[in-house]
C-alpha cells in the first residue's frame, strides 16, 4: 500500500508540471500581448509596458519565467494582480467561498441522489424507477446555465423561496439556491450510479444469504446492499469536488457569487494573465489531489482491491 | 426398384449432410433444437439493432436528431423570416405572439421562433465536427497506447492526464480569451478549441477497449497467420472495440454543443452577428424578468437537442453491452 501511494503520487508531479506548463503557455506565450492589452485602445506607454513586463518576468525566455514561476509557487510568493494586490490574498478571499458552494453541492448531490437512486434500484422496473430514470436523464440534458436561470426565476423570483442572487458575505443560506443548480447534474449522475450498483448488489449471495438468515429487511438493505453498492459513488464523489471547484464558473456568474470561477471569468476577460495562472494551478491541483484521495479511499473501501502487483 | 439402389440412394444423400445428431424431427427437443442452420451467424451489431429497433428510447431520440438535423440543413423551409439583427424592427422589441410570430419577439424585435430555427445549425456543426475530431484524435492517441503498451503508453496515458486535469469550459475559457482566437471567432475555431479540450475521454476509453480486447483468441490467431502488427490492430482489434466508443462519442455530442453554447452565454463563443441558442439566451438574460419568453425558447430547443443525444447514448450503451442487457 505505501509503494501504492508513493507511486500514485510520483505520477502526480508529471501531470501537475505538464498542465501548468500548458496553461502557462497558453496565456503567455501564444501571440498577442496581454501588457499592451492592459492598456485597452489607449497608446501603449513604453516605460510603464517595460516595467511590468519586468515584474512578471515576461521580458525573460519563455522557459525561465515558467520555472520563475514554479519557484513563486512553492513559496507561496504569488506576486500582485494587474490592480496591485497580493494574488495570495485574491486566492484567500474568492477560495472559501466556492470551497462552501462546492462542498454544499457534494451534500446535496450525495443526499438525495444516494435516496432516489437506492429507492429506484430496490423497485426495478417499477413506475418509481423509470420516472427517476427518465427525469435524471432530462436533468443531465439541461445546461447548466439554463437551469440555472429557470430556477433563479422561479424559485427566487416568482416564490420568492430563495435569495435570486448572493450577497457579498455568501452566507449557507445564501448559496442554497446556487448549490443545488451547481450539483443536480451530478445528483443525476449520483442517483444513476447507486442505482446500478444496488441491482447489482440485490443478486449478490452474500445478500441471499442474509434474507436466509432470516435477518430484517431495513438491516439487509442498509448494512449488506448499500454498503456494498457505495464503493463506486463515493469514489465519483471525491473525484466530482475536484470538478465542481474547477466548474462553478457558470453558477457562480448566474447568482453572482463572489467565488473562484466569478474572478477567473474576470481576470480572463481583462487579460490578467497572473491571476489566470495562479488560480487555474490551485484548481488542477486540488483535482490532482482529490484524484489522489479517490484512489487511496478505493482501496480502502474495498479490502478487495490489492494494489501489489 | 430394387433395395440395393434404395440402398445407395440413401447413402449419397447421408454423406452430403453428415448428421452428427439425430434428425431435428426425431428428438423430443425439436423445439429447442430447431436452429435455422442457413441464417447469416448473428454480430454484436446484428443483435444490438434488433434491440434497439424495440427500444422506444431509441426511436424517440432517432426521431429527434433527425428532425433537428434537417432544421439545420435546411432552416429555411421552417421559416420565412430573415431573423439577422439588421432585419429585426425595433418596434416589436419584447412584443407578445402575433399572426407569423407565434413565439413573439426579442427585446430587439427579432422574432423568437425564426432565432431558434436559424440557430440550430451552429450547435448541430460544433456539436458534429468535434464529436469527429475528439473521435478521430482521441482514438488515434488511445488505440496507440493500449495496443502497444510499454513506454508509448506511459508517455501518452501522462499527455491524457495533463489534458484531463484542465476541465473542457476553463481550458476553452483561457484559450478563447487569447487575441489569435479572439480576433477571429468562428464555428471552426470553436471546434478546434474543444477538440483541443475535449479529447482525452475517448482516448481514455478507446485505450481501456483496445486493451481488453488486443489479446483475444482472434488477434492471437490473426498475428499467427502472418498479418502485421499494425495491420491488425486496424482490421481486428479496433472495429471490435468501437462499441463503447461510439457509445461516449453520441453523449459527448451533446455536452460538446452545451459547451458551445455555454460559451457563447458567457460572451466568449461566437460573435453576437452569428445566431446561436447561446447568443440569443445571453442576449434575454437582461430582460429575464420582464420578458422570459426569448431566454425560454432557445434553451428548450437546446435542452432538447442535448437531451436527445444523451438518449441516444443511453440506448446505444444498453444495445451494444450485452452484459447489461442479461440483468
Amino acid at each position: 500500500m505505501a509503494t501504492y501511494i508513493l507511486k500514485r503520487f510520483l505520477q502526480l508531479i508529471p501531470v501537475f508540471l505538464g498542465a501548468t506548463l500548458l496553461v502557462y503557455f497558453l496565456v503567455f506565450s501564444l501571440p498577442g500581448d496581454p501588457i499592451a492589452a492592459l492598456f485597452g485602445d489607449k497608446p501603449v506607454n513604453e516605460a510603464v509596458a517595460a516595467k511590468l513586463r519586468a515584474q512578471y518576468n515576461l521580458d525573460q525566455p519563455f522557459i525561465i519565467q515558467y520555472l520563475l514561476y514554479l519557484k513563486s509557487i512553492f513559496t507561496f510568493d504569488l506576486g500582485q494582480d494587474f490592480s496591485g494586490r497580493p494574488i495570495a490574498a485574491v486566492l484567500g478571499e474568492v477560495f472559501p467561498v466556492t470551497a462552501r458552494l462546492a462542498v454544499m453541492a457534494l451534500i446535496f448531490e450525495a443526499v438525495f441522489g444516494i435516496a432516489f437512486g437506492l429507492i429506484a434500484g430496490l423497485r426495478k422496473g417499477k413506475f418509481f424507477d423509470g420516472t427517476v430514470l427518465i427525469a435524471s436523464l432530462i436533468v443531465i440534458g439541461i445546461p447548466i446555465f439554463v437551469l440555472g436561470f429557470i430556477l433563479q426565476f422561479f424559485i427566487g423570483v416568482q416564490l420568492g423561496w430563495a435569495k435570486p442572487t448572493v450577497s457579498a458575505a455568501a452566507t449557507v443560506q445564501d448559496l442554497i439556491l446556487p448549490a443545488i443548480v451547481l450539483g443536480l447534474a451530478s445528483f443525476a449522475y449520483v442517483l444513476r450510479l447507486t442505482r446500478t450498483s444496488v441491482i447489482e448488489n440485490m443478486n449478490a449471495d452474500y445478500v441471499r444469504t442474509a434474507t436466509a438468515k432470516g435477518l430484517s429487511r431495513f438491516r439487509v438493505v442498509n448494512v449488506h446492499i448499500l454498503r456494498n453498492s457505495l464503493i463506486p459513488v463515493v469514489t465519483f464523489l471525491g473525484a466530482d469536488l475536484g470538478t465542481l471547484m474547477g466548474g462553478a464558473i457558470v453558477t457562480e456568474g448566474i447568482f453572482n457569487v463572489p467565488g473562484v470561477g466569478n474572478r477567473l471569468y474576470r481576470a480572463v476577460l481583462s487579460g490578467e494573465g497572473p491571476t489566470v495562472v495562479s488560480i487555474v494551478t490551485v484548481l488542477v491541483l486540488i483535482y490532482c489531489l482529490s484524484n489522489l484521495l479517490v484512489d487511496l479511499l478505493y482501496a480502502w473501501l474495498d479490502p478487495r482491491i490489492r494494489y501489489d502487483s | 426398384m430394387t433395395p440395393e439402389s434404395n440402398l445407395t440412394g440413401q447413402d449419397t444423400t447421408r454423406r452430403h449432410i453428415e448428421h452428427f445428431v439425430a434428425d431435428l424431427d426425431e428428438t423430443p427437443l425439436q423445439a429447442t433444437d430447431k436452429v435455422k442452420e442457413d441464417s447469416a451467424p448473428s454480430s454484436l451489431w446484428g443483435e444490438a439493432w434488433k434491440n434497439l429497433r424495440r427500444q422506444p428510447l431509441f426511436i424517440i431520440s432517432a426521431i429527434m436528431i433527425l428532425a433537428v438535423v434537417v432544421v439545420s440543413l435546411f432552416p429555411g423551409l421552417f421559416s420565412q423570416i430573415d431573423p439577422s439583427n439588421e432585419a429585426c424592427q425595433l418596434s416589436n422589441s419584447d412584443g407578445g405572439p402575433a399572426s407569423g410570430h407565434p413565439l413573439g419577439f426579442t427585446q430587439q424585435g427579432c422574432d423568437v421562433y425564426a432565432r431558434v430555427i436559424f440557430g440550430t445549425r451552429s450547435s448541430v456543426t460544433v456539436g458534429l465536427f468535434t464529436t469527429i475530431g475528439v473521435v478521430l484524435f482521441g482514438g488515434i492517441v488511445g488505440a496507440l497506447a493500449g495496443y502497444y503498451g510499454g513506454w508509448a503508453d506511459a508517455l501518452l496515458a501522462r499527455l491524457t492526464d495533463i489534458f484531463f486535469a484542465l476541465p473542457l469550459i476553463l481550458g476553452a475559457i483561457v484559450m478563447m480569451q487569447l487575441p489569435v482566437f479572439r480576433a477571429n471567432r468562428t464555428v471552426w475555431t470553436l471546434v478546434l478549441i474543444l477538440i483541443v479540450f475535449g479529447w482525452p475521454q475517448i482516448a481514455r476509453i478507446t485505450r481501456g477497449a483496445v486493451i481488453e480486447v488486443r489479446n483475444a483468441d482472434f488477434v492471437v490467431a490473426a498475428r499467427s497467420l502472418g498479418v502485421s502488427r499494425f495491420r491488425s490492430l486496424l482490421r481486428h482489434v479496433l472495429p471490435n472495440s468501437l462499441a463503447p466508443i461510439i457509445v461516449v462519442a453520441t453523449i459527448s455530442l451533446g455536452t460538446f454543443i452545451v459547451a458551445e453554447s455555454t460559451l457563447s452565454f458567457l460572451g466568449i463563443g461566437l460573435p453576437p452577428s452569428v445566431m446561436s441558442w447561446g447568443n440569443d439566451i445571453q442576449a434575454a438574460q437582461a430582460s429575464l424578468r420582464s420578458n422570459p419568453m426569448p431566454l425560454l425558447y432557445p434553451a428548450i430547443a437546446l435542452s432538447i437537442t442535448v437531451l436527445s443525444f444523451i438518449m441516444l447514448g443511453d440506448a446505444l450503451r444498453d444495445a451494444l453491452d450485452p452484459k447489461a442487457r442479461k440483468r
